[in-house]
């Protein structure tokens, strides 16, 4: 069981590390809907008596959202907007890559500094969640297209929910059901605003969106 | 929870749901003010019933959440009443998610003020902030839409890293065998018993995230733009309420670490964000050109004396309430008039805006008064509230920061009193006002009434709010 | 008795089996290519072909020239006495693993110096390469081995591939697989790193530095990569197979590196050589998939 975990939790920051180095959009999707996968099963394995009902809902709640519904909304906006790659991040992919590195080794020494609860088993938790959203934040802000900056905010939200699986065990259900409430609204409304900026400008470069100054 | 605090919250909830099936967008607007003044007579049974909040439970009005609640019913029965003709005279738009968003920021905004529990606080804090963008977007226009862009992704990322905020003072009062508290009775109890570094680690967190959305340097680049692009009565909401939410969910937090005798820590951070909020915006405030933003940049300073209060401690967290309310009063006037002003001349550029006191004179005067006022001279409340702030950042022994606010409040009263001075005076362009864009009745009342609760509250301020605000500082102040 | 039969065994297999393996990847190829292929012998044909053929040096090739292959072939060979086969290696000592990362870059040394004597800018050019993928491939297999030597307590490559299946740190012994294999790809010039099988000097890496070598340092050359095959295959076998004494132990070591071979010829035919610029990607990967198992093994 703590064996896939940690298999998983590899798997995602290898997976944010792929969406570092990624210029195609749809892939940039495709790899966000692999970690929405891998992150919907963890909550049966990170925990010792893993197999609740509740755990298993929560398991199929993120699946449906983060690995299908998501990247399917996202994939929808590409089409809409007929856009296909990120043409010139601010930052280098190789550059990227290794600023990842250095956020990895950052989170490492950072959840060394705290103390993780006792009943909460992968001590990988803390620093791979936290190095998740801090490639996400640097995705957004590094990016200039308004579709790659939502996925780096859905990787940071990603992150969010990872570090949320620590306390999940005991915190009550309303909380789970306003964080996932909360990140398909977000989206939503994104959505919808990408959805508006195309037809504005006729192309969702947020480079464009420079009028406001000072 | 009494039948009262349960009103504040469904009533505007239902007329949002009524607002967004209401078929007739001539009279929808009517539900504006409808709500808001149901809203409003139930704050006031609150405020005058006891504001002991129920131990252990997750939606109870205390003394900090009155604060918060009172002033953003005041603010919105003031900007629904001006909202009903505003929204008349853009019959060109959909008004329809506009009524409805404005009316759910309202029950969202009681829920923050009413919870008891972190994490249901955070979750109505998220439901302002997604209400609040179809206010920005409400003008349609590609600069709109970029103010709204840069908004919600911002806001996307501060309501985040609060959640993270969050889940950290969860984790900070982790028994030994799990078992999470994010009730504030359970925090306050814990206490010193709570784990310092997930403490330290969610306070910095909670003060980037929900400073972000109250707009602190350097985190306040979407404000210009938002209070630039929104509506004047959006503008107004967005600075007094959803600011005021955001200062309350830091309350809590501060209200913790108080218990934790981890103040000294979260102090400083404070003095610092106050103290670089100032300073932008006094530079950015001299060298504008606008006069919407101009209005936001006020904001953020505002937002800094605000934490700079907490930061001095001691009677500085009386002044940062009283400050607090005199604040949201303030951004009401001047964002109402400015709206005004911005659609007299269809242009919201200094420089460009001259004669304004000629031009539409009701609306020029109450704009000048909010700009002397807001900038805290006499006779106004603002005043009063920046001095006991300077006073007590002295008898605490902090010179250097008292002399910085002393300061940069020079500059700011210079770049807001040349910039109102130079709309309301001198030659008011040829072309003749069309109509519609005339001072009324209902478009001064509302901010003529601000004003004048101003020069009140700078005249004298009534006992039983400074009864109030005493035992709202009390439970910031360690008193038991 | 049985000492000096798995020393036999051992150097029989050492010496005699690398080219199979050659010729299982072609079959491979060809199988997926809807082809017959060459015979499963053949590379050992093209070795005898090779060694028969007589050499001509370039006037401008200095002694490092002549050194090159037999140095590289000599270090190859010398490494494949501390690399645990079926019965584990014919020379063990602590901190062998050490010794067995340096003769490999020994190897690449000579290799790349000869190139470079060679005078030819094609030849710099894929030495540069080679040294630079290389410099990248080496810090994700000190990192694997440091994490195995973490959990088996061990220093010896012997002690750390050790053959047993350890359920406790499965985690970090799928990372250090997919780690180490990606190493082997890279170290043995297969795709997507680089394409034994192109014929344009450009896209070259590997196969532009050895052009100029003919007959018997081509022989060398050839017999040299395919032990060093044999090699980072058994240590790949040997981390996820289990041991078993005796005969039964070569049957289970021979098939998995028969089925690693198969699988090399399948991860050739299925995929197109990498851009030159996403190499370094790739090989982060590797980097970061060790450093996980380490992270994994070690705590």
């Amino acid at each position: 069981m703590e064996q896939i975990a940690q298999l998983l939790l590899a798997g995602t920051i290898f997976l944010s590390f792929a969406l570092l180095g990624t210029a195609s959009l749809s892939g940039c999707v495709r790899l966000l809907s692999f970690q929405g996968y891998c992150l919907s099963l963890l909550p049966i394995f990170i925990h010792q008596d893993g197999f609740t009902p509740r755990s298993l809902l929560l398991v199929a709640g993120m699946a449906i959202l983060k690995g299908w519904l998501v990247p399917k909304v996202l994939l929808h906006a590409i089409r809409e907007v007929r856009a296909v790659r990120e043409t010139e991040p601010l930052i280098g992919y190789g550059v990227s890559l290794l600023i990842g590195l250095a956020i990895v080794v950052i989170s490492a020494l950072l959840a060394q500094r705290l103390p993780i609860p006792a009943g909460v088993r992968s001590g990988l938790l803390v620093p791979v969640s936290l190095a998740t959203m801090m490639m996400g934040l640097y995705m957004t802000v590094s990016r200039l297209k308004a579709l790659t900056q939502v996925i780096g905010y859905l990787v940071f939200e990603n992150g969010i929910y990872l570090f949320g699986l620590l306390i999940s065990r005991d915190m009550p259900w309303l909380l789970e059901m306003g964080v996932l409430l909360d990140v398909f609204a977000a989206v939503l409304v994104m959505g919808i605003v990408i959805h508006h900026i195309s037809r504005e400008f006729d192309s969702i470069h947020t480079d464009r969106l420079t009028q406001l100054k000072g | 929870m009494s039948i009262e605090l349960f009103g504040v919250i469904v009533v505007p909830f239902l007329a949002a749901l009524a607002a967004l099936a209401w078929p007739d967008g001539e009279r929808r607007p009517w539900l504006l003010p409808a709500a808001a003044a149901v809203h409003s007579l139930l704050t006031v049974r609150l405020a005058l019933a006891s504001s002991v909040p129920a131990p252990g439970a997750w939606l109870s009005l205390d003394a900090l959440g009155l604060l918060l609640l009172g002033l953003s019913s005041v603010l919105f029965l003031g900007c629904s009443f001006y909202g009903v003709e505003y929204l008349r005279r853009r019959r060109d738009r959909d008004n329809r998610l506009f009524t409805a968003c404005y009316l759910l920021m309202l029950s969202a905004s009681s829920v923050v003020a009413a919870s008891r529990h972190l994490g249901l606080m955070w979750v109505a804090m998220e439901a302002t902030t997604l209400s609040a963008a179809p206010l920005i977007y409400f003008k349609r226009t590609d600069r709109s839409l970029e103010a709204t862009w840069k908004y919600l992704i911002m806001g996307g990322v501060g309501i985040g890293l609060a959640l993270l905020g969050t889940f950290f003072l969860a984790l900070a009062a982790a028994g030994p065998e799990g078992g999470f508290v994010l009730q504030l009775d359970g925090l306050l109890t814990l206490g010193p018993r709570l784990a310092t570094a997930w403490l330290k680690g969610a306070f910095i967190l909670v003060l980037v995230g929900y400073g972000l959305k109250m707009g602190l340097a350097p985190l306040h680049s979407w404000k210009p733009d938002a209070y630039g692009e929104a509506p004047g009565m959006a503008g107004a909401a967005l600075a007094g309420v959803v600011t005021g939410c955001s200062f309350l969910g830091l309350l809590r937090f501060y209200q913790v670490c108080l218990a934790a005798g981890q103040l000294d820590f979260a102090k400083d951070l404070l003095v610092f964000m106050g103290l670089l909020s100032l300073a932008t915006a006094a530079v950015f405030m001299v060298s504008q050109k606008d006069f919407k933003r101009l209005l936001a940049y006020s904001s953020v300073e505002h937002m800094g004396l605000l934490v700079l209060g907490l930061g001095v401690g001691g009677g500085g967290v009386f002044a940062a309430l009283l400050h607090f309310v005199n604040n949201g009063l303030g951004k009401g006037l001047l964002f109402l008039t400015a709206g005004n002003i911005h659609r007299a001349y269809g242009d919201k550029t200094l420089g460009r805006v001259h004669g304004a006191l000629r031009r539409v004179p009701v609306s020029a005067a109450l704009f000048l008064i909010g700009a002397f006022a807001i900038t805290g001279s006499p006779p106004f409340g603002l005043f009063l509230s920046e001095f006991l702030l300077l006073k007590s950042s002295v008898s605490a022994g902090r010179w250097g920061v008292a002399l910085s606010i002393a300061v940069f409040l020079a500059v700011i009263f210079v770049g807001m009193a040349g910039a109102a001075l130079s709309m309301a005076q001198g030659e008011p362009p040829a072309e003749p006002l069309r109509p519609g864009h005339r001072d009324t009745w209902t478009s001064t009342v509302v901010p003529g009434a601000f004003a004048l609760a101003l020069l009140i509250l700078g005249l004298h301020v009534p006992a039983w709010l400074t009864a109030r605000l005493a035992s709202a500082a009390a439970l910031l102040a360690g008193a038991p | 008795m049985t000492a000096l039969a798995g020393l036999l065994a051992h150097g029989a297999a050492l010496l005699l089996l690398p080219p199979l393996l050659l010729g299982i990847i072609g079959k491979t190829k060809a199988a997926f290519g809807g082809r017959t292929g060459p015979p499963f012998l053949q590379p050992y044909h093209d070795l005898l072909k090779l060694l028969g053929k007589g050499a001509v040096y370039s006037r401008t090739t200095t002694w490092m020239f002549r050194l090159g292959p037999v140095l590289s072939l000599a270090a190859i060979l010398v490494a494949g006495c501390v690399v645990p086969l079926a019965g584990g290696s014919a020379l063990s000592f602590t901190g062998d693993a050490i010794l067995f990362a340096y003769l490999l870059g020994l190897s690449r040394f000579a290799t790349i110096t000869a190139a470079l004597d060679a005078g030819s800018s094609f030849e710099g050019m894929g030495a540069s390469r080679e040294a630079a993928f290389a410099s990248l491939a080496e810090p994700a297999l000190i990192l694997v081995l440091a994490g195995l030597s973490g959990s088996s307590g061990d220093l010896s490559m012997t002690g750390m591939f050790g053959g047993a299946a350890r359920w406790e740190t499965a985690s970090g012994l799928v990372m250090a697989a997919v780690g180490l294999f990606l190493v082997l790809l890279t170290e043995n010039s297969r795709i997507p790193v680089d394409d034994p099988a192109t014929h344009l000097e450009l896209t070259m890496i590997h196969e532009v530095m050895v052009l100029d070598h003919g007959g018997p340092d081509l022989a060398f050359i050839q017999y040299g990569a395919s032990v060093k095959l044999l090699l980072w295959s058994s240590l790949l076998v040997r981390l996820l197979l289990p041991d078993a004494p005796g005969a039964a132990g070569w049957a289970v070591w021979a098939l998995g590196v028969v089925a690693l071979a198969a699988v090399v010829g399948a991860v050739e035919s299925t995929m197109a050589r990498l851009k030159m610029p996403r190499v370094p990607q790739l090989l982060f990967v590797a980097i970061c998939a060790a450093a996980f198992a380490m992270m994994f093994m070690v705590k």
